[in-house]
């Protein structure tokens, strides 16, 4: 009893759960939505979701938000579409490198304004968002890059099949296997909880917290500059609002994942899992003949509802050594 | 601003204490008004028919609605609190009002069902941040998702706009003269914002909250109780500027006011409301509306798009944030040289 006590109470044991309940809800009455090929298009369908939340837990765990990292994605597509575009040539090697370094530039700014200048991270995103948004428009002038206007090589590399899987699931993959040994086997992914866990005691520990934050940053912005290519890549269209209120199910998945807004609490595994259970009700919708006018709402209520089973949980564990000096978000 | 960096930084005591008038010409509100009334020339000079009373007139519409959430929210952010959702419970405000006109209801009922849906989602925000104890952040992203959600749901891709005849009169009514309805309303909640603020027991307790939750409880504040009433606050405004807006446009879609979170809160931190808490004043909020409203008037007749203004409403946020801090970090280091 104790073992499953215990056991229910870690959230990747309960999320794996919810989601085998859910998925079992579906089968019932659409047993072709649980074959191994179905779940391996749910899986390819959240990758750019799995990515992207895992470095906005970076984030999150340092205690700041990236409130811009959807943004970020619609102004790299959309510079890497153009630039496919007009110099039809350019090697999908340099597009990628150029998304990612983009990417990390968006980010780097938001990280250098949080750390030099402590201005809390909510106030920075919330203007960069804006900001990003509005360079997409302003490059573009309001166009839409359509498919017949990529190169195919540009359209081709996401879908490409190795071992059976895409190339797009196989990034996904990757990204949990680097983000599980960054936030497990680096002084940088130790440094993450420490920042958000206890500021005052990272600090006396020997961490820079401002530092730490602008690199928390730059690897949020890097993975969405990266997903900014593929989001494009795979949708075959590029224009001002790509991913719009994408930053929310970002964070969603890593609230439900068991991230503690407050910082320096959550694991990779509860994040990914966290965005398998909203890609598997995203594309379960459509399935069970649910609107997809449902979407927003039910993953606010279950942002809500995560966060309040968050609170409950972080109720006082222990003693407190050193007090928790109140940091702003 | 400038007097609390004095005061944080041991290094340098004054003299003398500056004299009451030239503390109120170094004052945030005094350089916010200097920069209002500098855009008002330019635009005054950019184009010949910005001088026009009605055109004036017209420019108040753009941020009257904005100008009342943003009263609202200055209460919230100086409790130290941030309410994200205010956009949503405008969307899902109107929606509710479009419904109930379909079944015929008449003006007054549009208002109560546009002020009550947003009371009712001001005490639910109330509710998970008060009574809950959750970030504020995180549960306003979560309704703002929730609020905006429904709306989704019951509207999709279809619009309301069977409202009557003389609903149109909250926002496209005129007081007197060039003066409209929104806009006078605007200007008499911002006294009211400003007299409970700046003189009564619970604007006291707002600042003390915000300046230090726990010493205020200890002195007796209700912290829990004034975090509520804020919340509940910025639901009201945000059913009022559902009212106005959706009068004004005499239609309701899922998508109405994306985004007015945002210069909610601008136009609260240009007013020099501290992001952290405890700090900032009605009067700074109102000339940062009336300087929001004036940029945006002002690129308009320069033909700017919308999503390139936003742009300029972004920067200014972070601007606005950025420069006294890189001042005082200059000053800082200039003192410790000496």
């Amino acid at each position: 009893m104790t073992i499953v006590r215990s056991l229910l109470a870690r959230r990747e044991a309960l999320l794996v759960l919810a989601c085998l309940l859910l998925l079992a809800a579906i089968t019932a009455r659409f047993p072709a939505f649980s074959t191994p090929k179905n779940l391996a298009g749910v899986f390819n369908d959240t990758s750019i979701l799995i990515m992207m939340a895992l470095g906005q837990s970076a984030v999150i765990l340092t205690k700041s938000i990236d409130l811009s990292v959807a943004a970020n994605v619609a102004l790299t597509g959309m510079t890497v579409a153009m630039l496919n575009h007009l110099v039809p040539g350019l090697p999908v090697v340099v597009l990628i490198l150029v998304a990612i370094g983009m990417g990390m530039l968006l980010g780097a700014i938001n990280g250098f304004l949080v750390w030099w200048l402590d201005i809390p991270a909510i106030v920075v995103t919330l203007g960069t968002m804006t900001i990003f948004r509005g360079l997409a428009f302003v490059e573009s002038g309001g166009a839409w890059v359509n498919a017949h206007e990529m190169s195919p090589a540009f359209l081709e590399l996401p879908r490409t099949l190795i071992l059976g899987l895409p190339v797009l699931s196989w990034t996904g993959l990757v990204a949990i296997v680097l983000a599980t040994l960054l936030f497990t086997r680096t002084g940088l992914g130790r440094a993450f909880y420490a920042t958000g866990g206890n500021a005052v005691a990272a600090v006396y520990a020997g961490i820079d917290i401002g530092k730490t934050r602008f690199l928390a940053f730059v690897l949020s912005g890097t993975v969405a500059g990266l997903c900014g290519y593929l989001w494009v890549s795979r949708y075959a269209v590029a224009y001002v609002d790509v991913a719009s209120g994408f930053e929310l199910d970002t964070i969603a998945a890593c609230v439900i994942g068991g991230v503690s807004t407050i910082g320096g609490v959550g694991t990779v595994g509860g994040v990914v899992l966290g965005a398998l259970f909203l890609g598997i009700i995203k594309n379960a919708l459509p399935v069970i003949g649910i609107s997809p006018f449902w979407q927003m709402a039910i993953s606010g209520a279950i942002i809500i509802t995560a966060v309040v089973i968050n609170a409950r949980g972080e109720r006082v564990k222990g003693r407190v050594i050193l007090r928790r000096k109140e940091l702003p978000l | 601003m400038s007097d609390q960096s004095a005061a944080l930084t041991p290094r340098h005591i004054p003299d003398r204490l500056d004299s009451p008038f030239k503390r109120a010409a170094k004052s945030w509100e005094t350089l916010l008004l200097a920069v209002a009334i500098a855009i008002a020339i330019a635009n005054s000079l950019a184009s010949p028919y910005f001088l026009d009373p009605w055109n004036l007139s017209d420019a108040t519409f753009n941020f009257t609605e904005k100008a009342i959430l943003a009263l609202a929210m200055t209460f919230v952010i100086i409790t130290g609190e941030i309410d994200l959702s205010v956009a949503s419970i405008i969307a899902l405000a109107s929606t509710a009002m479009g419904a109930a006109a379909e079944v015929g209801a008449g003006t007054p009922v549009l208002f109560l069902v546009g002020l009550g849906v947003g009371l009712g989602c001001g005490v639910f925000n109330g509710f998970l941040v008060a009574r809950l104890g959750l970030p504020a952040i995180v549960a306003t992203i979560g309704t703002m998702s929730l609020y905006r959600g429904i709306a989704y749901v019951v509207l999709g891709d279809q619009v309301y706009k069977n409202y009557p005849a003389d609903f149109a009169v909250f926002g496209q009514g005129y007081a007197f003269w060039i003066f409209s309805i929104e806009f006078v309303t605007f200007l008499g909640l911002a006294v009211v914002a400003s007299i409970v603020l700046h003189k009564t027991i619970f604007g006291r307790q707002v600042y003390a909250v915000g300046n230090n939750a726990l010493a205020a409880s200890f002195s007796g504040v209700k912290v829990r109780r004034i975090k509520f009433i804020v919340f509940l606050m910025t639901g009201v405004a945000a059913g009022l500027a559902s009212v106005m807006l959706t009068s004004r446009l005499g239609s309701t879609r899922p998508s109405i006011a994306v985004g007015w979170e945002l210069d909610a809160v601008t136009m609260a931190v240009l007013g020099g409301v501290g992001i952290n808490g405890g700090t900032g004043n009605i009067l700074g909020v109102v000339i940062a509306a009336f300087v929001m409203g004036l940029v945006t008037f002002g690129l308009g007749l320069l033909n700017v798009p919308g999503i390139v203004m936003s742009i300029f409403m972004g920067l200014m946020l972070i601007l606005v944030i950025a420069l006294p801090l890189v001042v005082q970090r200059i000053n800082n280091r200039r003192r410790v040289a000496r």
